[in-house]
């Protein structure tokens, strides 16, 4: 353990990192002190997470130079890191979820003896836990523990190795704002006692509240490092972008929205239950309407059944009761093909899994929908030229930036990838749009154009439900925000003027006075 | 049929069954070590015959059962190594190198044994009847009048229980074979373990090559082990990963065989053809049982079983 209090906790000078043809990281220099928290902000893409997967040691650096506590080091894995007091929480969390908390702490530690003792380290972990404000019961399977408890698990665990320098990798991005603001004091209370806090976030307001500095990283290169008490989000936001940006600077929950619209409901849903993967209910009984001209918003911590709703509606997981009807007609344990028919469009989750095929070129996947039907087809066959033509336009009218539609999917940015999907799955006119974290992964700039499509369907008349864990998107562009807990909707609440506290609540299954069992039974994490 | 209804019919089926599921348990302990890793290794007949034709020559060169055992082991762990260097050092498809390894094995035991076929060993593993328990009626006679390696495979099974689920090692073992990237994270060598496992798992098909050539069908012949190596591997995901119940269904494959033998023997009426089936027939049967049971009870492999490590892949 290396612990100079005068020395900084890192220092890193000069690193660079390619993946392949693309720089990660360029020339950056990164220095943070004992006793601070420092966040790292950046746009997705501008080199954050490559930055501290290099501090600690999951990645070599091609060039520069890093030091811990005042001495040059050279990691060569995780553990060594570990070894200097360096521990990372990534934003997908490294727990093997069939073990419980100790078994989790315990893994990779040196002790003595060749048997699996966990009576000592529960007990450790139990006092870390009451020390620091990190609660969670050192014997629970972690599958079956929230997200919330599983990032404590993380955290814990860094402490229980002597860790003195904790990175974040975007902790609060699956946090109600309850329990972000929960981590905020247990990160301070850290700082405090002497540790060094590096918080990667792109949550500007965040950012100011618990960081003492704040450095900026665009397209792999440090483009300042300020204190949080000389800035503003204003400036900050100029520095991540590089320009001025309106949505991120302004509060988009102040931007007007109409009343809600009055159209002719096009998705219900009534008791809808589903399982989910691991088996156990995910859907408990959904009751939810969209009309026409109408965006609905999900809200709720991951694993609450957002997924499984998508899936649900779009026909790729079995309804295991209740009914799902789409323009007045039962869609109810439809095919997907029938139910996209039917004038649904599906932005999924996970892009490249459900929406889009990464081997295929961009004609390929921009005419996934409607290959089948004249023009495109005839007989058996695929009209090349017809092909073309509908691929060209779509690439051009939604912008993606690509050589030509014969590129490879994979090669193409989040964003670019994101443009295509939306832009096949709207040309059809649909009534209803099912979008999942549309914006997830995605950079600013791709951002706005989403944003800018959805509020374009929403005013053509398209129902659109939207499932988001960015509550500062389900303001900006929902008119209602409806509530998952649980695999139940605990609330629906008008967007316009909506109260994040109260959704926060909401989201934690609290329920206005009343408090809901909060037992977590129904949903595994992640 | 009579006969084939008595108690002493029965207790010798079972007392066959012990031997010959013996050498299905060895490799399919083996084979559970590895998956658990999260390596997939379909080339356990390959290594068995390659371990079988070890025993085999080593036995002949030393006139010693033991060190012929100890040979089959070290050929067992070479064939292994081939699956690990591919699989773990280069990231090959675990399931093309599995299938290349069982055809390697199966052709070039037939090669280097051309000469050794029909050669009496000059020593083999024979019956040893443990003192006291061999005198229990019935059970005596099934479980401890066997030869010395299926005493090995008794102490075997509890102890990889043990070890798997109770012991700081077998916790890594299981957390390589979760969640690779997590174990990593926490500073244990994963490529490094996985290599190990494939390694021992080969070891133990050698072996359970060695329970054959050496024990229940003494000396060489060419494919002796007859898709025994095929039949753990299936009896692995039967054993839901687990070692007790591996052995469970090892000896009901050993008793499927015994009794198809005794049943021929005692002029059952049925064709040769059709008891010869049995055993494969059998696992079908079980892997669609099993598999149902599996889906009903959400029972998983390792959740990581066939997925190659690398860490500096993106996303």
């Amino acid at each position: 353990m290396i612990h100079d209090e005068r020395s900084p906790a890192i220092e890193m000078r000069g690193i660079g990192k390619r993946f392949g043809a693309t720089a990660a990281n360029a020339d950056v220099d990164f220095v943070a002190r004992f006793g601070e928290v420092h966040a790292l902000v950046g746009e997705n893409g501008a080199g954050k997470s490559t930055l501290m997967s290099i501090l600690a040691g999951l990645y070599r650096p091609d060039a520069g130079t890093l030091a811990i506590g005042g001495r040059p080091v050279r990691l060569r894995s995780p553990r060594e890191a570990i070894g200097l007091g360096v521990g990372m929480v990534y934003q997908h969390f490294m727990l093997v979820e069939p073990f419980t908390v100790a078994e989790n702490v315990l893994l990779g530690q040196e002790r003595a003896g060749p048997w699996l003792e966990t009576g000592a380290v529960e007990r450790e972990l139990r006092e870390l836990g009451e020390r620091y404000g990190l609660a969670v019961d050192p014997r629970a399977p972690v599958w079956t523990l929230s997200v919330g408890e599983q990032q404590r698990v993380e955290i814990l665990r860094l402490l229980h190795r002597g860790a003195k320098i904790l990175i974040l990798d975007e902790p609060t991005a699956v946090l109600t704002p309850q329990e972000a603001a929960g981590l905020v004091r247990t990160l301070r209370g850290l700082a405090a006692d002497g540790f060094c806090i590096v918080f990667i976030s792109h949550k500007l307001d965040e950012v100011l509240a618990v960081a003492d500095r704040v450095t900026v990283l665009r397209r792999g290169r440090v483009v300042g490092s300020v204190a949080a008490a000389e800035s503003d989000r204003r400036s900050l936001a100029r520095l991540m972008v590089g320009r001025e940006l309106a949505s991120l600077v302004e509060r988009p929950a102040e931007e007007p929205h109409e009343a809600v619209a009055t159209g002719e409901p096009v998705l219900e849903l009534a008791g809808l239950r589903a399982e989910g993967d691991a088996g156990r209910p995910a859907l408990a009984g959904i009751d939810l309407a969209v009309r026409a001209g109408e965006t609905v918003g999900v809200a709720g911590v991951a694993g609450n059944g957002q997924r499984e709703l998508a899936e649900t509606i779009t026909g790729l997981r079995r309804a295991s009761g209740g009914r799902v009807r789409i323009g007045g007609a039962d869609a109810t344990n439809r095919s997907p093909g029938e139910i996209a028919r039917a004038g649904v469009a599906h932005v999924p989750e996970d892009r490249l899994a459900d929406g889009l095929i990464g081997g295929m070129d961009l004609a390929g996947n921009a005419i996934l929908r409607r290959y089948r039907r004249p023009p495109l087809a005839r007989g058996p066959f695929v009209v090349a030229r017809a092909v073309a033509a509908f691929a060209d336009r779509l690439l051009k009218e939604h912008g993606v930036a690509a050589p030509g539609r014969r590129t490879r999917l994979g090669t193409l940015s989040g964003g670019n990838q994101q443009k295509l999907l939306l832009g096949r799955e709207l040309a059809g006119e649909p009534r209803l749009i099912v979008a999942v974290h549309p914006t997830r992964g995605v950079d600013v700039g791709a951002t706005e154009a989403i944003h800018a499509l959805l509020r374009a369907q929403r005013e053509r008349g398209a129902a659109t439900l939207l499932i988001s864990e960015d509550l500062d998107e389900l303001l900006a562009l929902a008119d209602r925000i409806a509530v998952l807990f649980e695999g139940r909707v605990m609330g629906i609440v008008p967007a316009a003027g909506a109260d994040p506290e109260r959704l926060g609540l909401l989201m934690a299954g609290v329920d206005g006075g009343g408090v809901a069992p909060v037992r977590r039974v129904a949903v595994a994490g992640g | 049929m009579d006969e084939v209804l008595s108690v002493a019919f029965l207790t010798s089926v079972l007392a066959a069954a012990i031997p010959a599921g013996t050498a299905i348990l060895y490799a399919c302990l083996g084979e559970l070590l590895c998956e658990r890793a999260g390596v997939l290794n379909l080339g356990v007949e390959g290594m068995m015959l390659m371990g079988a034709l070890g025993g085999v020559a080593a036995t002949l060169w030393s006139g010693s059962v033991w060190v012929g055992t100890l040979g089959a082991l070290l050929v067992g762990a070479g064939m292994a190594s081939i699956h690990a260097v591919l699989t773990v050092g280069l990231g090959a498809n675990q399931v093309v190198s599995g299938l290349a390894l069982t055809l390697f094995g199966g052709g070039f035991s037939a090669f280097l044994g051309q000469d050794l076929v029909g050669r009496p060993v000059p020593a083999t593993f024979g019956d040893l009847a443990v003192p006291v328990l061999a005198d229990i009626p019935e059970i005596g006679r099934i479980l401890f009048r066997q030869d010395a390696l299926v005493y090995v495979s008794y102490a075997l099974v509890p102890l990889l229980w043990l070890f798997i689920g109770r012991t700081r090692a077998g916790l890594r073992l299981r957390a390589v074979g979760e969640r690779p990237e997590a174990a990593d994270a926490m500073g244990v060598s994963v490529g490094r373990l996985r290599a190990l496992y494939v390694v021992l798992g080969g070891a133990l098909a050698g072996v359970g090559g060695a329970a054959i050539s050496l024990g229940t069908n003494p000396g060489w012949q060419e494919g002796m082990t007859a898709g025994r190596g095929r039949i753990a591997v299936a009896l692995v995901i039967f054993a839901g990963w687990n070692p007790l119940r591996a052995a469970l269904g090892a000896y009901l494959f050993g008793g499927v065989e015994a009794g198809q033998f005794r049943l021929q023997g005692a002029g059952v009426p049925v064709s040769s053809f059709f008891l010869n089936m049995l055993p494969y027939l059998f696992t079908i049967a079980v892997l669609v049982l099993a598999t149902r049971e599996a889906a009903r009870r959400r029972l998983g492999g390792p959740a990581a079983l066939g997925r190659p490590y690398a860490r500096e892949e993106r996303g």
